[in-house]
Parts: C-alpha cells; sequence; structure tokens
C-alpha cells in the first residue's frame, strides 16, 4: 500500500435519525461527514408510509376525507381543502359563499397555528426554550377553535366537497376575531426573544442558503420559495375560494437563508391574521354546504320529515355520490406550500387514483444540496427552516 | 407570437411540437397533452425553455396504473409556469418493460418524484442517477400502487420477544377483507343491465329507434 492511500481518510458515515428529537419525526439522514463538516446527506424516508393513494382507492369520496387530515397532521384542514375543491372541480359544483368564507377562515387559522409549531420548535432545534413554552399555548387555542367547529381537536373532516360539515357554532366568529387580535402581541413577544437574538442569528444567518433558480428547480414553494425572494403564492396568483377577494401581502426574503425563511413566516402570521379578521368581518349568512341532494347530506331537520332527504342520507353514507370521469391537479397553498391532489375519477363512486402532491416532499429532497459544506449542527438547523411534517412526506 | 391564455397556448404548443403530440385536452380549464414517450425530453425542455412556456417548476410527477390497457401505466407530469401563470399537463404511456427517460437533467426536482414512480409503479426510468425505492420498506418486492397489488400487501411485521428482532411473516387477517361494493341500481349504475332494463332505456336510445320502425313497416 502506498503512502498516499494510507493517508486518504473515509469519509464518516453517521446516521441521524430516525428516533432524533430534530429530526421532526421519523427522517432518517444518512450524512456524510468529513470532521464537522456535511458532505453528502442521504434522507431516507418512508419510515412513516401508510399507503394513504392505495387506501384512497377503495374509499368512498367521503370517506377519503379524513386521510388528508392525516397527512400534514399540523395543518389538516389545509390538506382538505385541496381535495375538496379537486372534487368541486369534477363534479362540477362550487361550495356556497358562506362555506367558501368559514374555509378561509380556518385555512388561514391554520397556517398561523402551522407556523407557531414550525417557529417556535425550530427556535428549540437551535437552542431556545421559551418560544415553544409560550408558542403551544397559543397553538392550542386554535386547537379549541377546531374542536368547537368541528368536534376534533386535529382530525378534523371538516371541509367536504361541496361545503363544510357544519356551521360555526353562535360566539365562536367572535372569538377566533378576538384571537386574531390577540395573537398578534405573542407574535410580537416571540419576535422579541428570536428575531435581534445573537444566538439566534448566529445559528440562521447565511446557512442554508437557497437562491431563486435553485428554488425553482428543485420544485420550492411555499415560505420556502418566497425566502428565496420569488414573489409568489397560489391564494394570489390563482386565488381559490374567496381568496381573491381578500387584502393581504405577500412577504419575500431577500437572503433565501433559514434566517430569512423564519422572517417570512413570521409576516405571514400577521398577514394571515388580517385574512381572518376579513373573512369574519364579510361572512355572509346562509348555507354551509352545497345545496345538491347528491352530494352533501340533508340536515337532521329535513330527514325527520322528508322521505327524500332520508334516502339521500342513507344512500350518500352507504354507496357516496359518483364522480363524474375526469381528471384533475388542484393545488392550495398550504402553510409548508404548494399542496396538490391529482384526482383521477372513473365514473364510480370511489377515485380511480388520487395523487397527493406534498411540498414538504419536495423540500426535504433539497436536503443535500443546502446542508452541504455545513456544519452538522447547522443540518439540524436547516431541518427545522424546511418545515418539515412527515405525514405529509411519506403519505 | 404572444399568449394570452392557456387555450392559446395549448394551439401554440400544438402547433410547434406537432410530431410529438398525441392527443390535446382541454378539461376543466386545465390543459393536458398525451405525448410520445421517446419525445418525452425534447417536449418538456421545450416547455421549459420557451419563451412564451416558461415551466421552470416541475410541481409533480406520479404514475397512475390502467391495468386492461397494453401500455399499462401513464406517467403524469405537472408543470408551473410562474412567469405567465400557467399550469399544464404532460402524460405518456408505458409499461413495466419500456423504460422512460429521465428529466433530472432539466428538473432537478425529478429526482426523488421518478424514485416514488419506480417505487410504486416499476416503471423504470433511464438514466437516473440514483433509482432506488424511496418511500417503501428496506428490501420490500412488488410495486404497491399498482392495481393487482393488494390492499392488505403480503408481508407484516411484528417485534419477536424471543428472538429479540423484526420478524416478517405472511400476513394473516383475523376477518377476511372486505371490500363493499355499494353501487347500486338506483343510479349510476351504467355498465350492467337488470332484467327489464332494456324496456326502461329502448325509447332513449336513438340507434335502437329504426330498427323498430323498420320492423313496424314491414308489419304495416
Amino acid at each position: 500500500m502506498s503512502d498516499s492511500n494510507e493517508n486518504k481518510i473515509r469519509p464518516y458515515t453517521m446516521n441521524f435519525g430516525p428516533q432524533h428529537p430534530a429530526a421532526h419525526g421519523v427522517l432518517r439522514l444518512v450524512l456524510e461527514m468529513d470532521g464537522e463538516i456535511v458532505e453528502r446527506a442521504d434522507p431516507h424516508i418512508g419510515l412513516l408510509h401508510r399507503g394513504t393513494e392505495k387506501l384512497i382507492e377503495y374509499k368512498t369520496y367521503m370517506q377519503a376525507v379524513p386521510y388528508f387530515d392525516r397527512l400534514d397532521y399540523v395543518a389538516p384542514m389545509n390538506q382538505e381543502h385541496a381535495f375538496a375543491l379537486a372534487v368541486e372541480k369534477l363534479l362540477k359544483i362550487k361550495a356556497p359563499p358562506r362555506a367558501q368564507y368559514i374555509r378561509v377562515l380556518f385555512a388561514e387559522m391554520t397556517r398561523v397555528i402551522n407556523h407557531i409549531l414550525n417557529i417556535t420548535t425550530y427556535a428549540l432545534d437551535v437552542g431556545a426554550l421559551t418560544p415553544a413554552l409560550w408558542g403551544f399555548e397559543e397553538r392550542e387555542i386554535g386547537m379549541e377553535f377546531y374542536e368547537r367547529v368541528c368536534g376534533a381537536r386535529l382530525h378534523a373532516n371538516y371541509f367536504r366537497p361541496g361545503g363544510v360539515a357544519q356551521d360555526m357554532p353562535a360566539g365562536l366568529a367572535d372569538d377566533m376575531y378576538a384571537w386574531a387580535g390577540s395573537v398578534q402581541k405573542f407574535i410580537d413577544d416571540m419576535e422579541s426573544l428570536l428575531t435581534n437574538n445573537r444566538i439566534f442569528k448566529q445559528r440562521t444567518v447565511d446557512i442554508g442558503i437557497v437562491t431563486k433558480k435553485e428554488a425553482l428547480d428543485w420544485g420550492f414553494s411555499g415560505p420556502m420559495l418566497r425566502a428565496s425572494g420569488v414573489p409568489w403564492d397560489l391564494r394570489k396568483s390563482q386565488p381559490y375560494d374567496v381568496y381573491g377577494e381578500m387584502n393581504f401581502d405577500i412577504p419575500t426574503g431577500t437572503t433565501g437563508d433559514c434566517y430569512a425563511r423564519y422572517l417570512v413566516r413570521v409576516e405571514e402570521m400577521r398577514q394571515s391574521c388580517k385574512i381572518m379578521k376579513q373573512a369574519i368581518e364579510k361572512m355572509p349568512r346562509g348555507p354551509v354546504s352545497s345545496d345538491d341532494g347528491k352530494v352533501t347530506p340533508p340536515s337532521r331537520a329535513e330527514m325527520k320529515n322528508s322521505m327524500e332527504a332520508l334516502i339521500h342520507h342513507f344512500k350518500l353514507y352507504t354507496e357516496g355520490y359518483h364522480v363524474p370521469a375526469g381528471e384533475t391537479y388542484t393545488a392550495v397553498e398550504a402553510p409548508k406550500g404548494e399542496f396538490g391532489v391529482y384526482l383521477v375519477a372513473d365514473g364510480t363512486n370511489k377515485p380511480y387514483r388520487c395523487h397527493i402532491r406534498a411540498p414538504g416532499f419536495a423540500h426535504l429532497q433539497g436536503m443535500d444540496f443546502m446542508s452541504k459544506g455545513h456544519m452538522l449542527a447547522d443540518a439540524v438547523a436547516i431541518i427545522g427552516s424546511m418545515d418539515i411534517v412527515f405525514g405529509e412526506i411519506d403519505r | 407570437m404572444s399568449v394570452e391564455d392557456l387555450p392559446s397556448l395549448g394551439v401554440y404548443i400544438e402547433d410547434t411540437m406537432q410530431p410529438a403530440i398525441l392527443k390535446k385536452e382541454m378539461v376543466h380549464g386545465e390543459l393536458m397533452f398525451t405525448i410520445k414517450r421517446e419525445s418525452l425530453k425534447r417536449f418538456i425542455s421545450f416547455l421549459l425553455n420557451d419563451a412564451n412556456c416558461e415551466f421552470k417548476q416541475l410541481s409533480d410527477i406520479c404514475g397512475a396504473d390502467y391495468p386492461d390497457r397494453d401500455e399499462r401505466f401513464d406517467v403524469v407530469y405537472n408543470l408551473l409556469s410562474l412567469k405567465h401563470n400557467f399550469r399544464i399537463r404532460v402524460k405518456l404511456r408505458a409499461s413495466e418493460n419500456t423504460p422512460v427517460d429521465s428529466i433530472t437533467s432539466l428538473y432537478s426536482a425529478a429526482n426523488w418524484f421518478e424514485r416514488e414512480v419506480w417505487d410504486m409503479y416499476g416503471i423504470f426510468f433511464n438514466d437516473h442517477p440514483d433509482l432506488r425505492r424511496i418511500l417503501t420498506d428496506y428490501g420490500f418486492e412488488g410495486h404497491p400502487l399498482r392495481k393487482d397489488f393488494p390492499l392488505t400487501g403480503f408481508v407484516e411485521l411484528r417485534y419477536d420477544e424471543t428472538q429479540k428482532r423484526v420478524v416478517y411473516e405472511p400476513v394473516k387477517l383475523q376477518q377476511d377483507f372486505r371490500n363493499f361494493d355499494f353501487v347500486s341500481p338506483w343510479e349510476g349504475m351504467t355498465t350492467m343491465q337488470l332484467p327489464g332494463d332494456e324496456k326502461a332505456r329502448k325509447p332513449k336510445i336513438g340507434a335502437d329507434l329504426p330498427a323498430l320502425d323498420e320492423k313496424e313497416k314491414k308489419i304495416g
């Protein structure tokens, strides 16, 4: 063996996760290290793969909705939104105005509580404990709104094709309006802990820089794309439901590093509060689900009096409704980015194919180029800034 | 030539890339092209680089399985143009034995999407830098999203206390997998005919009427 071969040291291969608190779930990251420097990162995913797409092929359209809560379980309603819009497109129906406002209201509320969870746990990853303690209190209030409107804290099953499951209970709109104001105080407090914090900035500024070109090439969306300076938001560019009537701004970053992603999320929370207030102010009265008895179930009261309604109810909860043959790719701006549903219907009561495009899947793919040349501890910061939730990545 | 909206973009692409295109569709306000498998890379790089298209972002690649067909798989590409605010869908057909060209050289994002299609359907991608399974277990066999793959799978795993390790076993179901078919004659059942249906439908079907008329004429 020659001398040059003897001096060559193989890169140290390290297993990060799947049981690691900073892996945000069950991420197994195989890291090739040169000392403390990451040379290559190979994420192994699929440890939470549940075959959602296969299961949906065996369920009626109505039974498929709860699976969407279980994808990105930090922001359940936004996923349902994509599915509801896709099915509505194929059925050629539209949710009534009140339902659209309720959806926008809850989609934005979910965005706030999603970002609260992401930012605070991110801060936890890089060494700040307090934001998580404060943040979860606010997030819990958001979960209580979920509970009041649909009965469940997480797995809502609330946005249905044709509208929403039921109307908001009395007083909820007022409480949400008040919260949209009071949560600002929390955001200010959190910013006072993090935004100018020397340690937080040392851990995030200039870490994991993504240029505009890279962000587009790697299929990034949502805050990951906007932090790199691309002003792109599906709520503005391809508005769905009543987003077209809302007045809000799209924050963009300039540097594309972890710090920019943090700042974009903070500003997005403020904008979401603005949208929540507008949605409540403009919300009309009226029905909350489509009046097509073949798609949305009748009210309980109607069922007691109308034979037709009773038949509809029975048929909807056994056979379900038939969706005309066709296919669509419908995307919404979920808190994490573009969440799309590619739905193929074959005219029966079950989807023929339902592909789920999860934003985190594309983001995690960029882990290799983002962490190359950084220290191991920075890899943790990069994972945190990507807003990874394994429910949606592994599906 | 400037392109204002999606239908005119469809016409523009059809004119320019005619030999590659098998079918153009415009449904639910979405533009969709079915193309020849061999011309995939040329077609996609046209969509990526042409000034009227500039589909700079690859949203998604996925597969779909139609077992009755000759080339049973569809590979579906969803592209997004941020500049012009267009979406487009490109489809092509493939089978187990016909590899599809990888577009990882055009979009880095294609890497994992193609790995997923390979994992789920077993469609092979030419020139893919790292075509491993992605979502299924290490050592998994089969392609789970194929229509002939059972929902319950073939193996299940558990932790064995005596061997102190995870063991794989054939799936044992406590009760049979029940896949209820609720499709009923109430509505929507179009492929099957129950006794008596032919009477109810006959007047509606125009093709049947002339035959009746001829008979009547003979009788007359």
